[in-house]
């Protein structure tokens, strides 16, 4: 722990370079040596990081259909019950395996393995053996989700892959990713470990940690699951959400070229979040036959995650603060400003529903399925979307074709995401109030959280259009020869800009561009 | 922070901290919880049926705990007489106490439902004997054949009602008996010693 977090400084790592637009010649105030080893750091990352994309969005894709037709089934239960791999707790299953260890593990792997080199400033290592990780780390997946489809299940929610069918897979390709990362680490040139390195580097090391734990053959009884929801809880805590966070870390202050609120802030909100994030699990147990001291531990440690929650929220937010007009020209600042936000919120809302009083009511209702949600969704998806929107631009060497499109993308995913949580925790309250009240039959319980059921179903059906028009957008992206447009003006440029300026764009130019024809577009569009 | 040791030491003191304290220290203490007298391990054919209830992910929906009286309703809805305790769960392997109520709680359906053909249609087509019930039907665990194929051994599901298939007769796989069969041994309903380790009593 030495110097403060300057990502303007020179030796600092890392971070998110300046924007001083007023330096003309160099590249937004880039010294050619720093812009040589960025470029080489993508460089090296470039196939990896794209076909980790790739594959995320493949999942995203599947992801969204299998938990559209679960939601259908929870209002129409005569829809699709002839076969049984179509059965509504294989297809919920396989929906969170796509989603969580598909979609968001490769969206997330794939932009860890580009942050890293960049932010120790070499290049990738073992970017072969990185590539194979995430083959085989795919393949596992494919294995473990086709296995619950056809009823093969180890019966632990979250950890229902196979361990010995999938498990081989997933401990390889992923050791494999890691080993790739660690040596990067190990080979770097900056000194300075930026913030997000940190969380890149404790995710590697917490998920094989949690995995063997959770996969471990010999628990039983009522052990198991105080296990089943160590790992599960953690999963989101030190593996999704460390990675998101990192990417936060790195995306916002890089967007808006400015310094990271506070380095202690940074320290604590690490640090603290290991200690009491990793205690939480035992709270989905409340009232439930394990000790009473493990879900007390629990519901303790779950109100201590305000102070994570609180430091690296204040210093994501205040980072952004003064700055919020820019999120009208950056898809990556919106979507990532607003994931950052939702993370707030889930983790207050989590510390609050771990309460006893809140959790009578909660518990075994939608209300938890509403919650994971806009943590995996409005965080950690919101989060990923938003450095594919910076990331991909760098790799294939153009812009995105269309502002529209984005745009769309945008809009739908936010407008899907709201009715999603809004009518599922109305339908969880409703329940849950409902079975509070013992002179009410469990039939009032079902009957009251159906209409949230059908809002839910619209909601996700909406989410699924928008996944539809990204990954569209993510294929023409990809499928234009590198380098095809070169994209003078970055996008949401319509309105003024922050970090563009005609300085810096003739600088960056040199020669009059030549304009592609969605460029030409978007030119006409701002005149 | 500059040590990549230093950070990555850190990072896995406190992880294994954490399984130690929730994991480590619970199994040991856990260790020595009997099974009560009047349990019964589950038969062949019971696990069997529980291998189905996993593979079909009824735990996603159904829960298998009683909580305590003072805190829920559970005991209220009929879900058992007092709240289940870690000895309960000795021979479930792994526990299936679930975390949704889509359905109601199961932990002592057997003694609530005594009877193997109402589960057995209930399966079939959950509808058909409760209206407002949004429990998927389990079709595929059941054969639908014309009644001159119908043999000796084979277990014959009546359907009531209108919603009752035309022309065949209904005839449960084993999977589907086996299923039933473990429902119907979940009772949870005899006594336990007030201090059964780690029981909820001082829940609050």
């Amino acid at each position: 722990m030495t110097a403060p977090q300057s990502p303007q400084g020179a030796g600092g790592a890392a971070a998110p370079a300046a924007s001083a637009v007023g330096a003309a010649p160099a590249l937004r105030g880039l010294a050619p040596d720093d812009l040589e080893i960025r470029l080489r750091a993508d460089e090296s990352s470039r196939v990896v990081v794209l076909v980790l994309y790739a594959v995320a969005i493949g999942w995203l894709l599947v992801g969204s259909i299998f938990g559209d037709i679960a939601s259908f089934k929870l209002h129409w239960p005569d829809f699709l019950t002839r076969q049984g791999w179509l059965t509504f707790g294989r297809v919920r299953t396989a929906h969170l395996h796509a989603v969580n260890y598909g979609w968001a593990t490769a969206a997330l792997i794939g932009t860890s393995v580009w942050l890293l080199p960049r932010l120790v400033h070499t290049e990738l290592k073992g970017a072969l053996t990185a590539l194979l990780g995430g083959v085989l780390f795919t393949i596992g997946i494919t294995v473990g989700i086709v296995g619950v489809l056809l009823g093969v299940n180890d019966g632990m929610e979250w950890l229902e892959a196979n361990r010995y069918a999938a498990g081989p897979f997933l401990v390889i390709g992923g050791g494999l990713v890691g080993l790739s990362l660690f040596r990067t680490v190990a080979a770097r040139r900056a000194q300075h470990l930026y913030v997000s390195v940190w969380y890149i580097l404790g995710a590697f090391i917490w998920f094989p940690m949690l995995y063997v734990v959770g996969k471990w053959p010999t628990w039983s009884g009522v052990e198991s699951a105080a296990v089943n929801w160590f790992f599960a809880h953690n999963v989101l805590g030190f593996w999704l959400t460390a990675m998101s966070v990192g990417a936060a870390y790195y995306f916002i202050p890089k967007v808006l070229g400015r310094p990271i609120y506070s380095y202690q802030l940074s320290v604590i909100g690490f640090w603290s979040l290991a200690l009491f994030y990793s205690l939480n699990g035992m709270h989905h147990l409340v009232g439930g036959p394990i000790p009473t001291w493990m879900v007390t531990t629990s519901i303790v440690a779950s109100v201590f995650m305000f102070i994570p929650v609180v430091a690296t929220g204040i210093n994501l937010h205040m980072t952004v603060v003064g700055r919020f007009g820019a999120l009208r020209h950056s898809p990556t600042l919106r979507f990532v400003v607003l994931g950052a936000i939702a993370y707030t919120a889930v983790s207050l809302q989590g510390s609050f529903t771990a309460l006893r009083e809140v959790n009578r009511v909660t518990h075994f209702t939608h209300w938890t399925v509403a919650h994971s949600h806009v943590g995996g969704y409005a965080f950690v998806s919101f989060v990923a979307f938003g450095a594919m929107y910076y990331v991909v631009p760098r790799l294939v060497g153009h812009e995105w074709p269309s502002v529209r499109l984005v745009r769309w993308h945008f809009n739908t995913v936010l407008a899907g995401i709201a009715i999603y949580v809004i009518a599922l925790t109305w339908s969880g309250v409703a329940q849950g109030l409902a079975l509070l009240d013992a002179r009410l039959p469990f039939q009032v319980s079902v009957e009251r959280s159906i209409p949230g059921l059908y809002g839910r179903s619209l909601g996700g059906l909406i989410l699924t259009v928008g996944h539809l028009i990204f990954a569209y957008h993510f294929w023409l992206m990809v499928r234009m020869p590198r380098g095809a447009t070169r994209r003078t003006l970055p996008p949401f440029h319509e309105a003024q800009p922050i970090l563009y300026t005609a300085e810096a764009d003739a600088a960056r130019r040199g020669a009059p561009a030549p304009a592609g024809a969605s460029a030409q577009r978007r030119a006409e569009g701002t005149a | 922070m500059t040590r990549v040791s230093l950070l990555a030491l850190g990072a896995f003191a406190i992880m294994a901290g954490a399984i130690c304290l929730l994991v480590l220290v619970p199994q040991a203490m856990l260790a020595d919880v009997q099974a009560p007298p009047q349990l019964q391990p589950y038969t062949e054919r019971q696990l069997a049926g529980r291998r189905v209830y996993i593979a079909n992910g009824c735990v996603y929906c159904h829960s298998q705990q009683v909580r305590d009286p003072a805190f829920t309703t559970d005991v209220d809805r009929g879900w058992g007489a007092r709240a289940t305790v870690p000895a309960d769960y000795v021979y479930d392997r792994p526990h299936l106490l679930g975390t949704m109520r889509t359905g109601p709680d199961l932990i002592n359906v057997g003694q609530r439902l005594p009877d193997m053909d109402w589960h057995l249609i209930h399966l079939y087509d959950p509808r058909s004997l409760v209206e407002w019930s949004t429990m998927p039907a389990f079709p595929f665990l059941f054969e639908e054949k014309p009644r001159s194929a119908v043999g000796p051994n084979d277990r014959v599901v009546t359907i009531p009602g209108p919603r009752a298939p035309r022309g065949v007769v209904v005839v449960a796989k084993p999977q589907a008996v086996a299923l039933a069969d473990y429902l119907l041994s979940l009772n949870r309903q005899y006594p336990v010693a007030a201090d059964t380790a780690g029981g909820p009593r001082a829940a609050h």
